[in-house]
């Protein structure tokens, strides 16, 4: 959408705005001076090049056309703050309701050749989504963990609730560890290969931690799906929650390591996917007791028992 | 000059004019000098001073007493939430520092049996309570909220104030038979009781933020919330 305004030859304005409809003050007026100003949002459909090879295309797309290029100098422009300032760390959380909305639907729906941080993150890292995400996932594990290990010995006589608090302490160390040291380590590793082979994709640290907190959101449901006292259904759950948030942390980094020799980039991407594999199963098995075991050992040790007494009297 | 005392007798003359050079005075006849006496208080220092005097003079009861007010006052804005600023313009931590202590003195357990004692111990109580309203107000500045970081802080701790009821209640329901019934009495306290805090904290705390992002800002204070509920939902005595 254009929209103009009418100078005399002074360049004073003397007419206000009017939106749309250049062609008929321009004809009422065709002396005056137009300034027009196109609207940011729009991308520029008139571009044409040679024909492309699906990858390079979205490299382009990573790349940027102008669109992207202006959204990154703003980006650039927006944080001009010293660290020491309560400004700066302001800038980290500059997103609406709707956008945090719009990236969880992104993780939690990987299409392939979109890549999550291209569509949803390039101008606007944000520290909102990864840390309460984080906060939220601490408590659904350790409360998760603690109601289905209640349910799992329900009938026992020897069992005596407790709410395990230590848990939680537990929880939180893991994940805000998994969720800041990982991205960390693969930031620099990142770095490192960047220098030895020029890759085109380069992902700045928050950027990486921002993937990394908006892909655990899977992790959330599956949590207390995990209630559900069948192993079947359980591995099922991690099956499928490891799918999907290894796929767009696969997707995400594969532009980005793909310049790389081969077998660099293919281990690279198997150790981001064995490592959230990781976690997930250790969850699983620490926080949540196994399901029917505990039930054949008490019922197996309860005539034992008896047995023993019978003996011994 | 204004050191010592803060009231100085004062000798003032007024002059009047002639009555004709005033028209609405004309039909008064004032004689020419009046002298006028009188005591003058100097705003500034001395009125301080007078404040600090008098309330370092008064008894110990009427200080504790007006600050128990104040509380009381807050609480009962708290139970029966409307919009007002009462909250926010005269905000206090005397409140939020009463409800924690209860709340985590009766999540105490009587024996002092650690292996089999899972439950939340007082420093966790006070740390998850403190931490997680400092983290919240922290996010809702990040996220541009006007609100300041002690007046959110005075109302997340305030709106404590129906979970501390609903744990006094749960407490006194545990002192009867264990059972289904007993649980879903305490679960339906709770629930009510931890909707009404958020109904309670989001009434003073929502128009602090800008529009598009209160959603942003509303849900960190339900989840802080719910952690409390699940607390004081899995307390079991021994």
């Amino acid at each position: 959408m254009y929209s103009a305004c009418k100078l005399n030859k002074q360049g004073d304005n003397i007419q206000p705005w009017q939106f749309g409809d250049t062609t008929t003050s321009l004809a009422a007026n065709p002396d005056a001076t137009t300034i027009s100003i196109e609207d940011p949002g729009e991308t520029p459909k008139h571009r044409a090049g040679p024909p492309r090879s699906l990858g390079r295309e979205e490299d382009d797309e990573l790349l940027g056309n102008d669109d992207s290029d202006k959204t990154e100098l703003l980006a650039g422009q927006k944080k001009s703050s010293p660290f020491w300032t309560f400004e700066y760390y302001q800038t980290f959380f500059d997103v609406d309701t709707y956008q945090v909305f719009d990236r969880i639907k992104g993780s939690l729906l990987p299409i392939p050749g979109k890549n999550f941080v291209r569509l949803y993150i390039r101008s606007n890292p944000d520290l909102y989504g990864p840390f309460w995400i984080c906060a939220t996932l601490v408590f659904a594990i350790a409360i998760s963990g603690n109601l289905s290990n209640f349910l799992i010995h329900l009938g026992e006589k020897t069992y005596h609730y407790v709410p395990e608090f230590r848990k939680v302490s537990i929880a939180a160390t893991i994940i805000y560890a998994y969720a800041w040291l990982v991205p960390l380590a693969l930031w620099g590793f990142l770095v490192w290969r960047n220098s030895k082979v020029m890759s085109i994709v380069s992902y700045s640290f928050l950027e990486i931690v921002c993937v990394y907190g908006y892909s655990l959101f899977i992790y959330i449901p599956t949590a207390i799906l995990w209630i559900i006292p069948q192993k079947a259904v359980r591995w099922v759950l991690v099956m499928i929650a490891l799918g999907v948030s290894g796929s767009v942390l696969a997707m995400t980094f594969w532009p980005a390591v793909r310049e790389d020799n081969r077998r660099i980039a293919l281990a690279t991407i198997v150790t981001i996917v064995l490592l959230h594999m990781l976690l997930s199963v250790g969850c699983l098995a620490y926080f949540f007791d196994a399901p029917e075991m505990d039930h054949l050992l008490t019922s197996t040790a309860a005539p034992n028992q008896t047995v023993v007494a019978a003996k011994s009297s | 000059m204004f050191l010592l005392s803060q009231q100085r007798p004062l000798e003032l003359k007024i002059f009047f004019p002639n009555s004709s050079q005033f028209a609405g005075l004309s039909d008064i006849s004032i004689p020419q000098d009046i002298p006028v006496e009188g005591e003058i208080t100097i705003p500034v220092r001395s009125r301080i001073r007078e404040f600090d005097s008098s309330t370092l003079n008064e008894s110990v009861q009427n200080t504790i007493m007006r600050d128990l007010k104040a509380v009381g006052k807050k609480f009962m804005h708290v139970l029966y939430p409307r919009k007002s600023n009462t909250l926010l313009r005269d905000w206090d931590l005397w409140g939020p520092l009463i409800l924690c202590v209860t709340l985590a003195l009766m999540l105490q357990r009587g024996s002092v049996d650690s292996e089999k004692d899972g439950g939340p111990q007082f420093a966790e109580v006070f740390v998850i309570v403190w931490f997680g309203a400092v983290t919240i107000t922290l996010n809702s500045k990040l996220l541009g909220g006007n609100i300041s970081f002690f007046q959110s802080l005075c109302v997340l701790g305030y709106c404590i104030l129906p979970l501390t009821m609903a744990m006094l209640v749960c407490r006194l329901v545990l002192l009867a038979e264990p059972g289904p019934i007993n649980f879903m009495v305490r679960l339906f306290v709770v629930i009510i009781m931890f909707a009404w805090s958020i109904v309670a904290s989001t009434a003073f705390l929502a128009d602090s933020q800008p529009p598009n992002r209160k959603a942003l800002a509303v849900y960190p204070v339900f989840l802080f919330y719910f952690v409390i509920s699940w607390m004081i939902l899995t307390f079991t005595p021994q």
